[in-house]
């Protein structure tokens, strides 16, 4: 009993010292620090993987925080304690772009990397939905507007919306009002039919009687509760259709499959850019920066035979990636005016 | 007198019935937990565990100047698409290693790429028709088999589902709650000894402890948040880093080894402090000889209940940057790190299906980890407990 208390105590001592000690440590930083978007983050952190497999750098610690969590670490400071990269599935805001600036981060660039495809689905063993943007917005709306003026959504089956649709309850499992798809689906669905639609002005009101189900970050889940409940739709990202094509089929919306050729070439109407932002500042003081960017905007990753093709990126033009490319690389810095453009 | 006689029976009939409903609503309590872990425990182990074995194919490797820049071209074009991107990203690897096989034709196994297992286990893989009958072709000729899936303990996380395993989470872990027990053993301990043995009962004292037993009961996210605070903005901590994590979880952990510590030092009698006292030993002598080592079990078990806990705590460690992709395990504790149950976390949000299998046998590892604590919390309770 005695030798083990004394073990005991010894070994406490030594402990609390050492932790003193690592604690002391000031941080050097040879790593790349990436935040930013749960979108972006699967497409990243593959370049991140190959970048540190293939190079001599060490690999970058990726970490996803969401594209508003993202911003706001990669704008609080242009220290080594902050990210290199953010990524984002939407473009910076005015607001984040000028906090950036007051924080000292003056130059930064943005890189366009692909589009991703949000897509309507529901269960293989239940009848095909083909809907319109329009349909789409008078089930999920709040409110939707009836011989002049806006009424509580009574639509609860999808052929109180149109005749054509079937007798079937309008059950929509989709984002939370956190998600960066949420934000997407809202502006590229909601905000683009409600204008002639009879709204007062774009319309991005969800709905909260129970037909549109927040269904948490978790796309596996939307999908797992599709196959278990034959009337419902879900709304989510396109690489986990690609995964699933066995227990899942794609809502056509406006007489448009959602496949890579028609997201790439623009024909599928819910499609959003995917962006990473870059310090130029950093360059030179965090090793191997730019030869990360390099390769994350590369042909092999980003472009039509890319790695990235393959786990759900839907590539840009070639010439537009020429371009960015380009851009990027010569740290062409993002200015206010680009960004207001941005989020017009 | 036959009437009030009945009038008793009747009663204790109806205690009797009273007593058997109770029980069977007992018993029917104890029958649904258990159901639900039968239930849980043949999920998790159905779906986990083909994740334990996986694809490996038989191809002839050649090593020149072209296929170590071109690792695709080093196989036949036949397997090509089944051999893992990943397994060819480290030609260049093999030949730095040994430069003899430069110019040679080796015969191998190697990693095959993740639709080929998931097609092998009868899963869907998104392979074509054409693929799916030369795999079948390639089986039969013996060049293609299910093996043990050794990457899945001696690898880091990958976006390629056959090369991903939970070392780094596994080590990140180890270092995460090191760091933790350095911290929160020590100063829980002897915070619990002053309450307990050396400070007077006023309203000072019973204010902190107060206050300790509602810091036991706050929601783990708060930690999180004054981690981030303390450590990471204010000390400088790295961010991601099993320091920072450790930390955070001490300041959790702690409230929990204080009430343990003080339950375990109260449950020593005071005869053994008046035994010490009376043969003329100071207060750190009694409490060093006799109350420590005789209440060290029930401490120890504590501290293993308040670390188990800990170990499953991912809320806190999401806000010091924990939740990340390691692909390589951390060396030391200023190094990026994640643990286990964030491992978990991030594959269960992975598209690609053959990460569904991979969560499943993550979360196996973790409650065969939290089995093993636990069990050791008993096991120190039984060896050395004693009653007074």
């Amino acid at each position: 009993m005695k030798a083990l208390h004394r073990l005991g105590f010894a070994a406490a001592a030594t402990a609390a010292t050492a932790s003193l000690f690592a604690a002391g440590t000031a941080e050097a930083r040879d790593q790349i620090r990436i935040v930013g978007s749960s979108t972006v983050y699967p497409f990243a952190s593959y370049v991140v993987e190959e970048f540190g497999a293939t190079t001599q750098y060490p690999t970058p610690v990726i970490e996803s925080t969401g594209s508003g969590g993202g911003l706001k670490l990669f704008c609080a400071g242009d220290g080594p304690d902050t990210p290199d990269i953010t990524n984002a599935s939407r473009p910076i805001k005015v607001s984040e772009y000028e906090r950036c600036q007051d924080n000292g981060v003056q130059s930064i660039s943005q890189a366009v990397i692909g589009s991703d495809g949000i897509v309507l689905a529901n269960t293989a063993d239940a009848q095909r939905f083909e809907l319109t943007l329009e349909q789409i917005t008078r089930a999920v709306a709040a409110e939707v507007p009836r011989n002049g003026k806006l009424v509580e959504n009574p639509n609860k089956y999808w052929d109180d919306i149109d005749s054509s649709l079937p007798h079937n309850e309008i059950l929509i499992y989709g984002p939370p009002t956190t998600s960066g798809t949420r934000d997407a689906f809202e502006e590229l669905v909601m905000e683009a039919a409600s204008e002639e639609m009879g709204y007062d002005g774009p319309y991005t009101k969800i709905r909260q009687d129970g037909a549109y189900v927040p269904a948490g970050e978790n796309d596996n889940l939307i999908v797992q509760k599709l196959t278990r409940n034959e009337e419902a739709l879900g709304i989510f990202g396109y690489s986990f259709l690609d995964q699933n094509r066995d227990r899942i089929q794609a809502t056509p919306v406006n007489g448009v499959e959602p496949t890579t050729e028609a997201i790439a070439a623009g024909d599928y109407p819910i499609a959003r850019s995917l962006y990473f932002y870059v310090k130029n500042g950093h360059a030179g003081k965090v090793p191997g920066l730019y030869e990360y960017v390099e390769m994350f905007l590369s042909e092999r990753m980003i472009g039509d035979m890319g790695y990235l093709k393959d786990e759900g990126l839907i590539p840009l033009p070639a010439g537009r990636r020429e371009e960015i490319r380009q851009a990027v690389l010569n740290k062409e810095r993002l200015t206010r005016l680009e960004v207001k453009a941005l989020n017009q | 007198m036959a009437a009030p006689n009945l009038q008793a029976e009747k009663r204790i009939r109806q205690r009797y019935r009273r007593e058997r409903r109770f029980k069977a609503l007992c018993v029917g309590a104890i029958l649904l937990s258990v159901l639900f872990l039968v239930f849980f425990f043949t999920d998790i182990i159905q779906r986990g565990y083909t994740a334990f074995y996986q694809a490996q194919i038989q191809v002839d490797v050649t090593y020149t100047e072209r296929t170590v820049n071109l690792p695709p071209a080093a196989v036949d074009s036949e397997v090509r698409p089944f051999v893992s991107r990943g397994w060819l990203r480290q030609l260049p690897d093999h030949v730095e290693q040994d430069p003899g096989l430069m110019g040679q034709t080796v015969t191998r196994w190697v990693t095959a790429d993740a639709p080929v297992g998931q097609y092998l286990k009868g899963k869907h893989s998104g392979l074509t028709e054409e693929q799916k009958a030369t795999v079948d072709r390639l089986r039969e000729a013996g060049r293609i088999e299910l093996a043990f899936n050794s990457h899945f303990f001696t690898r880091g996380d990958s976006k390629m589902a056959e090369m991903a395993g939970i070392k780094s989470a596994v080590v990140g872990t180890i270092l995460t709650l090191a760091v933790t027990m350095a911290v929160a053993f020590p100063i829980g301990v002897m915070s619990a000894v002053y309450l307990e043995e050396f400070a007077t009962d006023n309203r000072f004292t019973r204010f902190i402890e107060v206050n300790i037993n509602n810091l036991a009961a706050v929601p783990s996210i708060l930690y999180g948040l004054l981690g981030l605070a303390i450590f990471i903005n204010f000390m400088g901590v790295p961010r991601s880093s099993a320091l920072a994590g450790g930390l955070t979880l001490a300041l959790m952990t702690l409230p929990i080894i204080i009430i343990t510590t003080r339950a375990a030092l109260r449950a020593v009698p005071d005869s053994i402090r008046e035994g010490a006292f009376g043969v003329g030993a100071s207060r750190l002598q009694m409490v060093s000889h006799h109350v420590l080592p005789l209440s060290l079990p029930g401490i120890l078990t504590g501290s293993i209940i308040g670390l188990a806990q800990a170990m499953g705590e991912t809320a806190p460690l999401l806000l010091v940057g924990m939740m990340a992709f390691i692909p390589a395990a951390p060396e030391g504790v200023t190094d990026a790190a994640t643990v286990l149950p964030a491992q978990v976390y991030t594959w269960a949000s992975m598209p690609q299906r053959a990460f569904d299998e991979l969560t499943a046998a993550g979360i196996l590892v973790l409650l065969a980890v939290l089995l093993t604590l636990n069990a050791t919390a008993v096991l120190l309770r039984k060896r050395f407990e004693r009653r007074w």
